[in-house]
Parts: C-alpha cells; sequence; structure tokens
C-alpha cells in the first residue's frame, strides 16, 4: 500500500495523533517562555520528552503498520531509549543550578536536606 | 538461573533486551536476523562484565504491570496539569516549591526507575538525592501541601518499586 491508497479514516487518525503530539511539545516549548525561574523552566520540555513524544511515535507506528501491512513496533524503541536517556539530562541540569544557586547564595536556592 | 547456564548468561534480562531490540530493527522476522538476534544476545553482554554491574533481580511481575498503569495514567495527567500551568488556563495562584522525601528505597535500580518515573510525569524534578541519609529533594511545578506530595510518592511508586526490587537472599 502507498500512502495514496491509505483510507481516510487512517489518515485521519495518524494527522490527528501526530498534531496532538506536535501540540503537547509545543506547549512545553512555550513553557520555556512563559515560567519564570529555572527550576519551573526545567519541567516544560518534559512535556515533548513525554506524551508528545508517545503521541507522535504512535502516529508513526500507526502509518507504517498500515502501509506495510504487518504490525512495525520500531519506533517504539526511541521511546525506550528516549524514557531512560532524560533523567541523566535532567538531573545534571538540576544538580549544577542547585549547586551554583547555593554558592552564590541566591534567594530561590534549594534547601539543605 | 541455574548454575550451568551462568557462564554464558551472565545477565539474563541484558540479553533478552539486546535480543528484542535487534528483531524489531531487522522486522520482519527471518531466519537469518533469528540467527543474528541470538548471537548479539549471548555475545554483548560479556562486554558487561568490565563494568561489574550489580546483579539484578526483578520480583513480583504483577506488581510491575500494576506499577506501569500507574505512571501512564499519572504521565497523562500531569502532561494535562503542567499544559494547563504553561498556557495559564488554571485560576488561582499556584506555588512552587521544594519538597524533602525520606526515602526507605535503597537498591540502585529501584532509585534509577523511580527518577525515570518522577522525569515521566511532568511537574515533578529530581534536584538531588543524599545517600547517606536517604533524602530525596524533589521539585514540585504545583505545590499544594508538602505531606501530599510525600505521601504521593511513596504510596504509588516507592512501595512497589520496593516489591519489585526486593533484595535476594544471597545480597
Amino acid at each position: 500500500m502507498s500512502g495514496a491508497d491509505l483510507p481516510a479514516w487512517a489518515a485521519w487518525l495518524v494527522v490527528a495523533l501526530a498534531i496532538a503530539g506536535a501540540g503537547v511539545s509545543l506547549t512545553g516549548a512555550l513553557g520555556l517562555v512563559r515560567l519564570r525561574t529555572f527550576y519551573e523552566r526545567v519541567h516544560a520540555p518534559t512535556l515533548g520528552a513525554t506524551l508528545g513524544m508517545a503521541l507522535i511515535l504512535t502516529s508513526s507506528m500507526v502509518l507504517l503498520s498500515l502501509l506495510e501491512g504487518r504490525l512495525v513496533l520500531r519506533d517504539a524503541l526511541i521511546g525506550v531509549f528516549l524514557t531512560i536517556t532524560t533523567p541523566v539530562t535532567l538531573l545534571l541540569l538540576a544538580r549544577a543550578a542547585a549547586q551554583r544557586d547555593r554558592h552564590e547564595g541566591n534567594p530561590g536556592a534549594p534547601p539543605e536536606i | 538461573m541455574s548454575r550451568i547456564l551462568r557462564p554464558f548468561l551472565p545477565y539474563p534480562l541484558l540479553s533478552v533486551g539486546l535480543a528484542v531490540t535487534w528483531l524489531l530493527l531487522n522486522a520482519p522476522l527471518s531466519p537469518g536476523s533469528a540467527v543474528l538476534a541470538l548471537l548479539v544476545g549471548l555475545t554483548v553482554p560479556a562486554v558487561m562484565r568490565a563494568l561489574r554491574p550489580p546483579a539484578v533481580r526483578v520480583r513480583a511481575p504483577s506488581t510491575l504491570a500494576r506499577l506501569l498503569v500507574v505512571v501512564l495514567y499519572d504521565m497523562v495527567r500531569s502532561n494535562i496539569d503542567v499544559g494547563r500551568i504553561i498556557l495559564g488556563l488554571r485560576r488561582g495562584t499556584r506555588r512552587t516549591g521544594f519538597v524533602a522525601i525520606p526515602l526507605d528505597l535503597r537498591e540502585p535500580f529501584g532509585l534509577a526507575v523511580l527518577s525515570i518515573i518522577l522525569t515521566a510525569t511532568p511537574g515533578t524534578l529530581w534536584v538531588r538525592y543524599d545517600s547517606g541519609t536517604g533524602r530525596l529533594l524533589l521539585h514540585v511545578l504545583d505545590y499544594t501541601d508538602g505531606d501530599e506530595w510525600v505521601r504521593r510518592v511513596k504510596d504509588r511508586y516507592e512501595r512497589p518499586l520496593m516489591q519489585i526490587f526486593a533484595r535476594g537472599d544471597s545480597a
């Protein structure tokens, strides 16, 4: 099956999933602009790395499965590796910010535990 | 895991994971890709011996399945919550803050999974964990009541993780 033979309902489903995922990721990107402090802003991009990513990958898997006529789960691997590696970046960012804020005695510094 | 198989399969979960990854990347299934998947699963984990990771034991598969459903539900719900906060759709004042959570979980794999869960649910940020005191510092975007967050992390995530990564008899 080529892209032109895709039934209308399937095309709608694929497009709806992709646009929903892109919308969630865009909201996350908007959060980087709208939120005020560093610790608040770090939360925003995780929208794109979780629900946004899941919706876009589902859209891609539905499209490829229909076009190739079999279940294509390859894209799920992207989800697995993104989910495992994202915390490493965020942890490093948060620790670096906490270290600097404490060192400089900034007002929003995280408390000692 | 029997003693006879141990020299060939030092990390069975890793072997299975690598073989499945290989098969997914080389779908559709063919005899050639199946043989290669088997080879990858058997040989690549030998490299891990050099790193000497501690053995991991996963117990309570039903708890694991339940935790997965809970995390997926929380992921979607917190995505919507954080999205509403960013778009300014939420009324009332919002406070953000740090929450210190005393953790009883000490297993490194359990803590790693907990950090993935807390990252996968937007609105919670893992700031730092002190392995000496076992206290975890979280930043939460919607700080309502500190105790509520402590209960949420401990009841929803920590308790199932402690069952799943319970220490074996040999450890």
